[in-house]
């Protein structure tokens, strides 16, 4: 910007969109609190900061870009193998290993958007389901690689930089997962706020008019798929690595299902929404978890047909409104 | 009407459309001249708006081809007919309801100007873009609404909005679909006036019921009649061919 | 004398009939109404339910429930269409796949509570026991039962589609709903009535598929994977497409499982995958 550049008023309006609110900075410094108040808890907030980060992920296309996809766990899956392989049979640093896990996940959202980007409604659901269920099936069958129902074994991961193991305490993993959060999340947001973003919410709030403004948005929702595909790799291997595990149940519709109530729960399309929603569903699970699994899906049920016969932007959404009916008082 | 070359920036040839036996379009020759008025009228169901969608892409023709400046188009897909100049409006608001009317046009313009695939740096960096898109508002007079949410403008703003969406894709041809549609008598005149100020070297074809209208703004009148170009001229002679007012006044039966 | 391949043909051209009966419902109602209803297969758990408990505890033959499932699942969709479906026909596929994921998720935790996590035992009525010897192969009195139930309902809904009032109603509202409105067709109605239809068609299935398939409270989601495919498959809103797509999906299954059983399911969802890319609205779906 030349010096004597003046800030228009326009500009200024859009610059105060992305603002930095006191609320937002209030949440970040609320996660560290598990340091000192809940450290018996580390392992459960490691486990909640990497499934914010997939609900993020899935923000991305579902929020953002209108894709409901009922399969997004297979990139979760395919990060969480390849990390797990790759500390098998390369070497066990987690740095290079979020790198191989990203780089293949990135590259499976990439070949699949090609298919995904020309179908809407029901085609495009039942496409993602079905190529969701395809990439548990192979994990499944192909148990000489991934462990199958066992699980992948011998998952040995190296200590960050060398120094801080990965123990039973926790504090090395919710370190690093809530770091890898804080800054995706600091990209989502950069995204979000970007003339891409701005095209990925054209797309979503009237699709037929994008072509009518020289948008490709086929391309766009490439863009996207492959982006939200990456950074869900990523959370899987980050699962893998502070758990030393991965399982078939890190792609299952199981998880695309969760991290989709989860998404829907806090509201889409709102950058937070994803995080509290995961905070919130992850929390209640670890309560309720002494129940079968039937009753906690019936309360599930009973949340989701709330939330969309009442609260149809989620959490976020139905507070949002009340803090806009407050402001006009 | 002189024997001036003047240069021809968008025609059809014979384009046909139909939809099984139902025809919409019947060998359609059109010629639109650079800076024309031309308006485009006929009966309801005469295959007005489906020709818009030919010729944008939008609907794929069974025969025949569109040119735009001399280039066959046919082939093209919507977005890449409106990066050559040809820009629309829709008859129903098609407009962005969850983006103010500056994100809306602005959007408009960065996908013009190819920067709407950066995700790394926020909007508000691209000074001149938002500049542009505040301009084309202001133009429209949308400059005081132009923070408001695109589903909470009254309507009238709303088709103002449609013409602004357009207008930043910088077209060369302009197609309008009954711009003032729904739009009461109060509120109508700011749309033609914000038509009439568009630029000299803009090609506009409008779709318009408003007789009044037509006669004002339209420096030749195509009649379309059951997918077919019934007659065209200038409006002088429109207005008094005996069989453009049987197809619109006289035929008692309407179906 | 035929070769085995003809027995496994025939025990997919079975569970394809029980696939259909289960299906079609939801082909008509999403090319009708564009409702993207999951809970459909919870309608078909009710149905299957019902005449368990029917048979099991009240001693009523097999053949009587079959109606009373059906009328069953028809009135309880018209409850949740009036309660809960209707203010959501214009919403978003999101919000629709929501609610409906909901109620299935609220249907399988009551029918664990009631009638446990065990698979529903059922004995199968008398008449229906054995198999029938042809040219070397054995088929399944049940079986044959199942596709012959299966054709009489295909005949059923051509000819009420087809022929009936009510038909061209629910054809003119599928081809263009507010054409069909102005018309004096009471679309509402329509829906409803279809819905009810297609709903009670899911009961029914559920019922017979007792026999085959087994009754636990996951077959709402199991089976609903399956409806989905062949609904997709065989384009919304077709019966043929639905006929077509529930015999080549439950052959596949069947003889993939028969012939390749490392596969697993593999082999259905590919077929779905490659057939949806090749023919995005199915194969005879319309657009």
């Amino acid at each position: 910007m030349a010096p004597t550049d003046t800030i228009s008023a326009p500009q200024l309006y859009l610059q105060s969109l992305s603002r930095w609110s006191a609320i937002e900075i209030a949440f970040w410094l609320a996660t560290l609190l598990p340091f000192f108040l809940f450290p018996n808890y580390l392992s459960l907030a490691s486990q909640i900061a990497i499934t914010a980060l997939f609900a993020l992920s899935l923000d991305l296309i579902l929020g953002y870009a209108g894709v409901v996809s009922l399969g997004h766990a297979a990139f979760f899956g395919i990060g969480a193998y390849s990390a797990g392989l790759f500390s098998k049979f390369v070497w066990g640093e987690p740095f290079s290993g979020l790198l191989v896990a990203a780089l293949l996940a990135g590259l499976a959202g990439y070949a699949t958007s090609f298919i995904i980007c020309r179908f809407r409604h029901l085609t495009l659901i039942m496409l993602t389901l079905g190529l969701g269920l395809l990439a548990f099936e192979v994990a499944n069958s192909a148990h000489w690689l991934t462990g199958g129902s066992d699980g992948l074994q011998g998952v040995r991961i190296r200590p960050l930089f060398g120094i801080f193991k990965f123990d039973l305490y926790g504090y090395t993993a919710y370190s690093y997962s809530l770091t890898a959060l804080f800054l995706f999340f600091l990209g989502m947001r950069r995204l979000v706020n970007s003339p891409f973003g701005l095209a990925l919410r054209g797309i979503r709030e009237n699709l037929v008019r994008m072509p009518a403004i020289g948008a490709a948005s086929r391309a766009h929702i490439r863009k996207a798929y492959t982006i939200a595909a990456t950074v869900a790799g990523i959370a899987g291997a980050l699962l893998t690595q502070t758990t030393e595990s991965a399982a078939l149940e890190s792609i299952s519709f199981q998880r695309s299902a969760d991290v989709l109530v989860m998404l829907v729960l806090g509201g889409a399309g709102r950058l937070y929404g994803g995080l509290i929603g995961a905070i919130i569903f992850m929390i209640a699970r670890d309560q309720f978890s002494g129940i079968a699994p039937q009753y906690w899906y019936f309360w599930i049920g009973i949340l989701l047909i709330v939330v969309v016969m009442l609260l149809p932007n989620g959490i976020l959404g139905g507070l949002s409104k009340i803090l806009a009916r407050w402001r006009r008082k | 009407m002189e024997a001036e070359v003047t240069e021809i920036v968008l025609s059809t040839r014979r384009l046909d459309k139909n939809f099984g036996s139902l025809v919409v379009a019947r060998n359609i020759e059109l010629n639109l001249p650079k800076g024309a008025r031309y308006a485009l009228i006929g009966p309801n169901g005469a295959g007005k708006t489906t020709l818009i969608n030919l010729m944008t892409g939008m609907l794929k023709p069974n025969a025949g081809q569109i040119f735009l400046g001399g280039e066959d188009v046919t082939a093209l897909e919507p977005q890449e007919r409106v990066q050559r100049g040809l820009a629309r409006t829709f008859q129903i608001n098609t407009l962005f309801p969850g983006l103010n009317a500056l994100e809306a046009v602005t959007l408009a313009v960065c996908e013009r100007r190819n920067i709407a695939g950066e995700f790394w740096r926020n909007v508000a960096v691209h000074r001149e873009a938002i500049e542009e898109a505040h301009d084309i508002l202001v133009r429209l007079r949308l400059g005081d609404s132009c923070y408001q949410v695109t589903r909470e403008l009254p309507y009238g703003r709303q088709r103002l909005l449609e013409i602004a969406l357009a207008l930043a894709t910088k077209p060369k041809v302009l197609l309008l679909d009954e711009p003032a549609a729904g739009v009461p008598q109060e509120e109508s005149g700011d749309i033609f006036e914000a038509v009439a100020s568009l630029s000299d070297d803009l090609t506009l074809l409008f779709i318009e019921h408003d007789m009044h209208v037509v006669f004002r703004f339209a420096s030749h009148i195509i009649v379309l009649v059951g997918g077919a170009i019934f007659t065209e001229g200038p409006p002088a002679e429109i207005a008094a061919d005996p069989g453009v007012r049987e197809v619109y006044l006289g035929k008692r039966k309407h179906g | 004398m035929l070769p085995p391949v003809f027995g496994v043909l025939f025990d997919g051209i079975a569970y394809g009939m029980l696939l259909f009966v289960l299906s079609v419902g939801l082909s008509v109602t999403l090319g009708l109404m564009n409702f993207v209803n999951l809970a459909h297969c919870a309608f078909a758990m009710l149905g299957g339910y019902l005449t368990a408990t029917l048979v099991n505890d009240f001693n009523w033959s097999f053949f009587a429930t079959l109606p009373v499932a059906f009328i069953a699942a028809a009135t309880a969709s018209i409850a949740f269409e009036r309660v809960f479906y209707r203010r959501l026909y214009r919403a978003s596929d999101l919000d629709q796949v929501l609610l409906t994921i909901g109620i299935a998720f609220v249907s399988v935790a009551i029918a664990a509570y009631l009638f446990g996590t065990a698979q529903q035992p059922i004995q199968t009525p008398p008449l229906l026991r054995g198999a029938v010897n042809f040219l070397g192969l054995s088929l399944g009195k049940y079986r044959l039962f199942l596709i012959g139930i299966a054709l009489v309902v295909t005949i059923l809904l051509v000819v009420g589609i087809e022929y009936t009032r009510f038909g061209a109603q629910v054809r003119a509202a599928v081809d263009n709903q507010r054409m069909a409105g102005g018309l004096g067709i009471n679309v509402e109605r329509t829906f409803a009535v279809t819905f009810a239809l297609g709903s009670g068609l899911a009961g029914l299935g559920g019922a017979l598929a007792i026999e085959i398939v087994g009754l636990d409270p996951n077959f709402s989601f199991i089976y609903l994977v399956y409806v989905l495919i062949i609904v997709s498959v065989g384009g919304l809103g077709s019966i043929a497409g639905s006929f077509a797509a529930a015999i080549l999906i439950g052959v596949s299954d069947i003889a993939g499982k028969y012939y390749f059983p490392e596969l697993g399911a593999f082999l259905i969802y590919l077929v779905m995958v490659v057939i949806l890319m090749w023919r995005p609205a199915g194969l005879f779906g319309r657009r």
